[in-house]
């Protein structure tokens, strides 16, 4: 008599609490090989504006202004495919592990990068 | 003869994961005929082709269905590494062996979960899909995708896997072969599961093979033939035989996707203890130039990726054979004859997925 194939299982389950997490309220963790792909993170400061990341992105997600000196990234068209993170030559971009939160709006995320102080003119000793 | 009706069935219902549409024409409670549909996630993908660099089609080509995503992308790869003659280093054919056999029990059981939401067991369909996290998660771990790996490449693989990462993978399948057990014995020992699967959609084996049927519906009928016998990536490697059964009916199907699972476990740990050393991918310069008919195992049977390219960046032709497509016309075989409640549950025997056929 199989019926009770499921009460084992039943019966674990009574007592090992849910599987399933109250999302809104607590959210996952990042996973703890830090290898997931979440969502692509910009350390602006550092970036030259070659528009390789730009180049490579399979779906035209990411814009470049050099001259804005501004980086752009269409976070709904992005698909995490790493290709920007592995062009970077300055490696400015990485892959963060966290998603993307939910979002009613389609923005971009801009980062601009701030104006950095002019140059001291250097100063002839002497002179 | 009583009086013939005509049921629409889809492309929206409760059991479809996908849309697939089905003019059901009854006699009372009796299915006679069923006229199929498609076309509702038709994306034009073949078009595509001709305006995309083939390197970047690896992504395209992950997305061409949500389920068996890895198998398509490696697919494909084969397809364009043969055609240019790309030696694949050996850790990396190993690599797309085990990620295939992870995708297949991720698959597998997110398919034993919906069959038995379709014959209404509602909390064993929380346990498949409970299990089912688990390996999800170990396929996010090792790639950083969940569904959609995005690990394969023309030349190889993107990530490498450690070891010791790799002898810990193969510990926590282990310890999920054990629940998998206990969901085995739900679906092939419960009577009131049994009720609704013995018997049900019977096809002989011989209208298996006429109809062009593969993976596990045609295994299911006694026809013992597996791509993964042909030895590509490492399968060439590991020992194992294709799970055959002989009735043939839902039951039968359902009995031969559950035996898939402990034979991907052993597949896995088979896999990862002969993994060797080195490189996981190769630069790859220059074009395709050729044609080339890739052939792979999916968790629904056997698919094709047809490669043909001009020596420019862009693909000439590429087609996709998906095993749903070669599934259905066995489907409508089945649908002859039936009661109307089982419809459900045949629909759902072949493992649908619409979204492949449709690309």
């Amino acid at each position: 008599m199989s019926v009770f194939g499921m009460s084992r299982t039943i019966m674990r389950n009574l007592f090992s609490g849910p599987a399933t997490r109250l999302y809104p309220t607590r959210e996952k963790e990042p996973h703890r090989a830090a290898r997931s792909r979440g969502r692509i993170e910009i350390d602006i400061e550092a970036c030259i504006f070659c528009s390789a990341c730009a180049k490579r992105c399979p779906t035209d997600a990411i814009i470049v202004s050099k001259t804005d000196k501004e980086w752009n990234i269409d976070r709904l068209r992005c698909c995490t495919c790493n290709a920007c993170v592995e062009v970077c030559p300055k490696k400015c971009l990485a892959m963060g592990n966290r998603y993307t939160p939910p979002t009613v709006t389609k923005d971009k995320d801009i980062f601009r990068q701030p104006p950095r102080p002019p140059k001291e003119p250097e100063t002839i000793p002497g002179a | 003869m009583g009086t013939r009706t005509v049921i629409p069935f889809g492309p929206q219902h409760p059991v479809l994961p996908e849309p697939i549409h089905l003019d059901l024409v009854l006699e009372d409670e009796k299915v006679v005929e069923a006229i199929p549909k498609i076309g509702y996630v038709h994306r034009g993908f073949e078009k595509l082709v001709e305006k995309m660099d083939f390197n970047e089609l690896v992504y395209v080509a992950d997305r061409i269905c949500g389920i068996c995503a890895f198998i398509h992308s490696m697919a494909y790869c084969q397809g364009v590494e043969a055609v240019m003659s790309v030696e694949v280093p050996p850790r990396a054919e190993f690599l797309r062996t085990i990620w295939s056999e992870l995708a297949r029990l991720s698959s597998h059981l997110l398919w034993l979960g919906l069959m038995a939401d379709a014959f209404g067991f509602e909390s064993l369909f929380m346990q498949s899909f409970r299990i089912r996290e688990k390996i999800v998660d170990m396929l996010e771990e090792m790639t950083g995708g969940r569904i959609i790996l995005g690990v394969c490449r023309v030349g190889g693989v993107r990530r490498d896997v450690p070891n010791d990462a790799l002898a810990d993978i193969v510990r926590r399948v282990k310890d999920l072969g054990v629940e998998m057990h206990r969901l085995a014995d739900v679906f092939l020992q419960d009577d009131s599961v049994k009720h609704r699967l013995v018997g049900v959609g019977v096809l002989i084996r011989d209208q298996a093979a006429e109809l062009g049927c593969v993976g596990p519906m045609l295994r299911a009928s006694g026809v013992s033939r597996d791509t993964r016998t042909l030895g590509y990536a490492a399968y060439g490697s590991v020992d194992f035989a294709p799970i055959v059964e002989k009735d043939g009916d839902s039951y039968a199907r359902c009995a031969v996707r559950i035996r898939e699972l402990f034979q991907s476990v052993d597949l896995v740990a088979q896999a990862a203890s002969k993994i060797p050393g080195g490189e996981v991918g190769v630069k790859v310069s220059g074009y395709p130039e050729g044609e080339y008919h890739s052939r792979c195992e999916q968790p629904r049977g056997e698919v094709i990726h047809y490669v043909k390219g001009d020596g420019t960046r862009y693909l000439q032709r590429y087609r996709v054979r998906t095993p749903t497509f070669a599934n259905i016309p066995a489907l409508l075989r089945m649908l002859q004859g039936c009661e109307l409640a089982d419809v459900p549950v045949l629909v759902l025997t072949i493992d649908p997925c619409i979204s492949c056929t449709e690309r």
